[in-house]
């Protein structure tokens, strides 16, 4: 099938609640539609499986951060402590790594723990573009304060079907925020 | 709702299963003790292995028992949502300490007739100037125990079962009424679960100091209160999770959610590295002060009880930490169960390894039959009296705010 140029309509379904809007987003994405985003005042457990987000990969990123933390300060503990210049604290002489091993637990520790925390920190602010001067991306700005938004950027015939779905599902508004144009090339061939 | 199934009656099979565990443990309870011969070489005293674990065996759940006493106040404190429908568990696991405490009296009673040599500072004339027990450190300390540790003892007992049994008929109470408009008995319940946290708070560590640090008695550890208060903690969190699992597998407890679950298991899992910080720190400090009197204790430990020492790390913090860390794994409520079992026979051994080397010392002669025999007894006696105890009310609360939470909690 050879791809033609597509119009996509932005679509907003706008819910005063959290239950009705999950129920949406289940309807939605039976009849085949593809949810881009959600946005909602509070974190709502369970809705990035009810709108087939893919599992977050922040964990590996942290156990990676966590090992080079570790790796780090037994490097920096080993150089300055064995092969620089060893010491004999308190009857525990360094002469070799493993003599004074429960001395460098507590900075192994607190190493993985300080590069695991600030590499996910880091990971999620670039990820997600929260630099410093970012614009914030909010299309509504009522889901900062009591609204749930269901964002839709969907072709003529399933924003139709969106619509009904939406409005009788409980949505309080259903917003058209204009359309754009798929470039040919950009458009993959539809699963659904 | 299938309301037959909000009414508890215990399988046959498990109640076999209680009474198979309690005549195993009672047969080598009797074997240990026919078997404990004196030895004049090394001072060792007959029956002192025995006696000792025995004792380990009353104190283990009986802390378990205290612990989810605990758990299940703070719960209360806390005004926790997602605890609500796994709560007549957690109320019939306290139901032990009572049967536990009742132990604990019966051997405390017989240590100060001299019935077993467990503590050291019971013996007569300790204190007495000229009598070949005399202990002038222990003189000094006389104030301490005596009479003054029996009343302490005494007022540890009454403290917490007043809590555990009013927490249970509050919470039992609020059952008979059709609705609680006020919610009245839950809020009596926070109340109570808010005291009971600030006298667990001190009591959980001077009864420890009291029961188990004093059988080494002239050593002393102000973290050693926190040591054995997470080991009693993990130990109430994996019981309560492994009855809460097998409950629903055998049908029971349909309405608990695997959030919940999953959350017992983030407990296994926190707990397990608190344990293993107190553990460490305690360590590290005396290792590296190095000062004869603290250290003697790890060196009995590390010359005697090598092994041992190395598995209660190794089962107790590198196998949970591997074993639940990641989400899946506890999700999967056969491997949890499994994890969990390891982790509480490593908490038992830990308090093998806590009791021996003060009543036993470098007699010992590596785990045997004799622990796990007298394990099992107490094993299958907590298990008959917590299961029956699960009968005596309905399994699923009636009156309680967060209810509805918990039903539908979700992570």
């Amino acid at each position: 099938m050879g791809a033609t140029a597509k119009n996509k309509h932005i679509i907003h379904g706008v819910f005063g609640d959290e239950v009705p809007m999950m129920e949406a987003c289940k309807k939605l994405r039976a009849s085949g539609i593809r949810i881009k985003d959600v946005f909602t005042p509070m974190p709502i457990h369970g809705l990035d499986g009810v709108i087939g987000l893919p599992r977050t990969r922040i964990a590996i990123c942290a156990f990676i951060y966590g090992i080079t933390g570790t790796s780090l300060a037994t490097l920096m503990m080993w150089y300055m402590m064995v092969h620089d210049w060893p010491n004999d604290i308190g009857g525990k002489p360094t002469w070799a790594y493993y003599f004074a091993v429960p001395a460098f637990i507590p900075i192994t520790f607190e190493a993985t723990v300080f590069c695991a925390a600030h590499g996910m920190a880091l990971t999620y602010f670039l990820r997600c573009w929260l630099v410093p001067g970012a614009k914030a991306k909010n299309p509504d700005p009522r889901t900062t304060d009591d609204k749930f938004l269901i964002y839709l950027e969907l072709n003529d015939e399933q924003a139709k079907k969106a619509e009904e779905i939406l409005k009788g599902n409980g949505a309080e508004e259903v917003n058209h925020k204009g359309s754009f144009v798929v470039e040919p090339s950009y458009v993959l061939e539809e699963s659904h | 709702m299938n309301i037959d199934k909000l009414n508890f009656t215990v399988p046959s099979k498990a109640k076999l299963f209680a009474f198979a565990l309690m005549g195993i443990g009672l047969i080598s309870i009797v074997l240990m003790f026919l078997m404990d011969k004196e030895n004049q070489e090394e001072h060792y005293h007959q029956y002192t292995r025995a006696w000792s674990n025995v004792f380990a065996g009353a104190f283990f759940f009986t802390a378990l028992a205290l612990a989810a006493a605990f758990f299940l106040g703070l719960q209360y404190a806390a005004e926790a949502g997602w605890s609500t429908t796994i709560k007549r568990v957690i109320e019939a696991v306290t139901m032990y300490l009572p049967w536990g405490l009742s132990l604990m009296m019966l051997l405390f009673i017989v240590g100060q007739f001299h019935g077993h040599h467990i503590y050291h500072w019971m013996q007569p004339g300790i204190s007495t100037p000229g009598d070949h027990n005399y202990d002038p450190v222990i003189a000094e300390k006389s104030g301490y125990f005596g009479v003054f540790w029996w009343i302490r003892t005494i007022l540890y007992m009454v403290g917490w079962l007043f809590f555990t049994f009013k927490l249970r008929k509050n919470s039992i109470n609020a059952d008979k009424l059709d609705i609680d408009v006020n919610n009245s008995y839950h809020w009596k319940n926070v109340k109570l679960g808010a005291w009971f946290m600030v006298l667990f708070a001190v009591t959980s560590s001077t009864s420890s100091w009291d029961w188990l640090m004093s059988i080494d008695t002239h050593w002393f550890s102000t973290l050693f209160g926190w040591y054995i208060f997470s080991g009693m903690w993990i130990s109430a969190v994996v019981a309560i999770t492994i009855l809460v699992i097998w409950m629903k597998k055998i049908g029971y407890l349909e309405y608990v959610t695997e959030s919940t679950i999953h959350d017992l298991g983030k407990w296994m899992f926190a707990i397990s590295f608190l344990w293993t910080y107190l553990y460490f720190s305690q360590f590290m400090l005396i290792w590296y002060s190095n000062i004869p009197e603290e250290v003697i204790y790890f060196q009995t430990r590390w010359e005697s009880y090598k092994a041992l020492m190395w598995t209660v790390l190794f089962v107790n913090f590198a196998f949970p930490m591997i074993m639940l860390m990641s989400r899946d794994c506890k999700r999967n409520f056969f491997f949890l169960m499994f994890v969990g079992t390891i982790i509480f026979i490593g908490h038992y051994l830990d308090l093998i390894m806590i009791v021996m080397p003060g009543t036993v010392g470098h007699s010992w002669t590596g785990l045997s039959w004799m622990e796990f025999g007298t394990f099992f007894f107490f094993l299958g006696l907590f298990i008959y009296v917590v299961l029956n105890a699960l009968t005596k009310a309905p399994l699923m609360v009636k009156n309680h705010p967060f209810l509805q939470e918990s039903l539908h909690h979700s992570t």
